[in-house]
């Protein structure tokens, strides 16, 4: 089956700036892609070329088999950009009807409806964009983007503003896309959030994918570290199952154990070890 | 333009209209109208009283009610001009880049809309506002000249059609700033090119005053290189195009010197000049990045 978002060899040049050096990333169908990198990486910039915001140097940005940014890959997607602004004089419910009315959705009031429950926003459906927390416009922003039951949806750090009620809220929003087939690109900082919940993660750093792979890959097997009377002893790549087996032989070597931890590779190490400490 | 294109106009047009509705702005703007047209009534009764009494018995060489009446109403109509100015570039302010630096740009451009679309929507609300505005105002400020002094401009509309072209061409010069300036810089530019404009205009005056071909090219190049200034001078001219004799020569000489007809071809510039700063501002924002 045809990627829902298909990216490949994408190149970006700001002057002699290079933001991506020929990166390739695909996602599928119901599938959650995280995309992971310090400040400056070209998170950012490859999902603005993805939306057809900014215009790649080189490379191709394809939305369900259509050149990105004409007008098919634009009616495909739904964006939220991680610098936002709505019009504060707009209610909630004004903004979302005006964004049915560029997609030429006919979902009408019960789309709304749907979309603010989603993000629990119903009871916010007549306020002001203006009287709202940033928590709430983002939340409001996530169900911009879900407007026309777009194909893929690219999020650029949607859970910035959010509180960790917000940010559950929207951990179920995009388990419950995933339910619905739509392809999801998440760019975060919150390792934590994306281990929890995306199939697949990307690590760009310095406009290059330098690691991807699902969360359980990219973690590896961890290490079974055991305290002993000679010390703490560390036996890498060893898993939970092999440690009675590490026990029993010490034991037998006349060692007297003291205490056995399972350690796991996290995707924050895998992520510092891939970003080689860098920061933007 | 298919029906998901209109429609997405319609929005958008709509939100800028809703906007300028919930801000207060078309508030603001008709109470400051009123103010206006208020003092210009006032101004344009005492103005047609004392004339009429000064010129009462005196040798009629000089109309001086139809020099009055000319006078002040080709000052409305700059007046006019000046606040559906204004309009035009408040309306476009900060439509590209400012938009695009606070974020506001992007949730509406990656709609299958597209940049175009969207800039011809915002162009054509803010084109469609101003204009309504100027035709408003000044049909407002002849009826008063007509209530207060009973003077008729010798060519009614074609004056306004003139403002209201002129206003749409200050529309698309903003829209064309907006998308290179920041929208401070967008603003003063643009009242830097109306005003080079209205002074190129009194350049061209001043040299039909004191009768300097060099003075008067600079003004015909400049109602040329900024046709919204041809088409004020135009529109000026329109105005009192069939008033003869001294009454003719002295307004000449005066407030309307320097104007000029407008020919088929100034139109026709216009028009060609208002839709090549459309297209140069769509192409521009189709290349940028945002």
């Amino acid at each position: 089956m045809a990627p829902v978002l298909a990216v490949k060899e994408l190149n970006k040049r700001y002057g002699k700036q290079e933001a991506l050096a020929g990166i390739d990333l695909e996602v599928g169908a119901g599938q959650l892609v995280g995309l992971l990198g310090p400040n400056g990486a070209g998170k950012s910039t490859l999902t603005k070329i993805a939306c057809g915001l900014v215009r790649p140097s080189g490379g191709s940005v394809e939305v369900l088999g259509q050149p990105a940014g004409s007008p098919q890959a634009r009616a495909a997607l739904g964006y939220l950009a991680e610098l936002f602004r709505f019009p504060g004089w707009c209610t909630a419910d004004e903004l979302l009807r005006f964004h049915q009315r560029l997609v030429g959705s006919a979902g009408g009031g019960a789309e709304r409806r749907e979309l603010l429950d989603l993000v629990d926003l119903a009871a916010a459906a007549g306020k002001r964009v203006e009287a709202m927390s940033k928590g709430m416009q983002q939340r409001l922003g996530v169900a911009q983007a879900l407007i026309g039951s777009p194909q893929l949806l690219l999020l650029d750090e949607p859970t910035s503003a959010l509180d960790p009620v917000g940010r559950r809220i929207v951990r179920q929003l995009l388990e419950e896309l995933r339910r619905r087939d739509v392809a999801v690109l998440l760019n975060s900082h919150l390792l934590s959030e994306v281990e929890l919940i995306c199939d697949h993660v990307a690590i760009i750093s310095g406009g290059k994918l330098v690691k991807a792979g699902t969360p359980q890959e990219l973690a590896g097997p961890g290490a079974v570290e055991v305290e002993t009377e000679s010390g703490v002893k560390t036996f890498e790549g060893a898993v939970r199952e092999d440690a009675p087996r590490i026990v029993a032989e010490l034991v037998a070597a006349g060692e007297r154990v003291y205490r056995v931890e399972v350690r796991h590779s996290s995707l924050e190490d895998v992520y510092l070890e891939a970003v080689g400490g860098e920061t933007g | 333009m298919n029906g998901g294109r209109l429609r997405s106009v319609a929005a958008v047009v709509g939100l800028s209209i809703q906007e300028g509705v919930r801000r207060r702005v078309f508030l603001a703007v008709l109470v400051l109208t009123a103010g206006f047209l208020a003092l210009y009534g006032l101004g344009a009764h005492f103005a047609f009283r004392d004339v009429d009494e000064f010129a009462a018995g005196e040798p009629k060489i000089l109309d001086a009610h139809a020099f009055t009446g000319a006078t002040i109403f080709g000052m409305a109509m700059f007046a006019t001009l000046f606040l559906g100015a204004v309009l035009a570039v408040f309306l476009t302010l900060g439509v590209v880049r400012g938009d695009a630096e606070s974020g506001l740009l992007q949730p509406i451009v990656v709609r299958p809309i597209g940049r175009t679309t969207m800039l011809l929507a915002r162009f054509g609300g803010a084109a469609a506002l101003s204009a309504a505005y100027v035709v408003a105002v000044y049909l407002a400020a002849y009826a008063i000249t007509r209530a207060t002094g009973d003077w008729s401009p010798d060519h009614l509309l074609g004056p306004a059609l003139g403002l209201a072209l002129g206003v749409a061409i200050i529309a698309a010069l903003s829209l064309l700033a907006s998308t290179v300036l920041s929208v401070t810089a967008q603003g003063i530019v643009v009242f830097m090119v109306f005003g080079a404009g209205l002074i190129a205009g009194l350049l061209a005056q001043i040299g039909n005053a004191i009768n300097s071909d060099s003075l008067h090219t600079i003004g015909r190049v400049a109602s040329w290189a900024l046709p919204f200034e041809g088409l004020y001078s135009a529109s000026l001219h329109a105005l009192i195009s069939g008033t003869s004799g001294l009454t003719g020569v002295v307004l000449q000489l005066g407030p309307f010197g320097g104007s000029e007809a407008a020919g088929p071809d100034l139109i026709l510039w216009s028009f060609a000049y208002l839709l090549g700063v459309l297209a140069l501002a769509a192409f521009v924002f189709s290349r940028r990045d945002l």
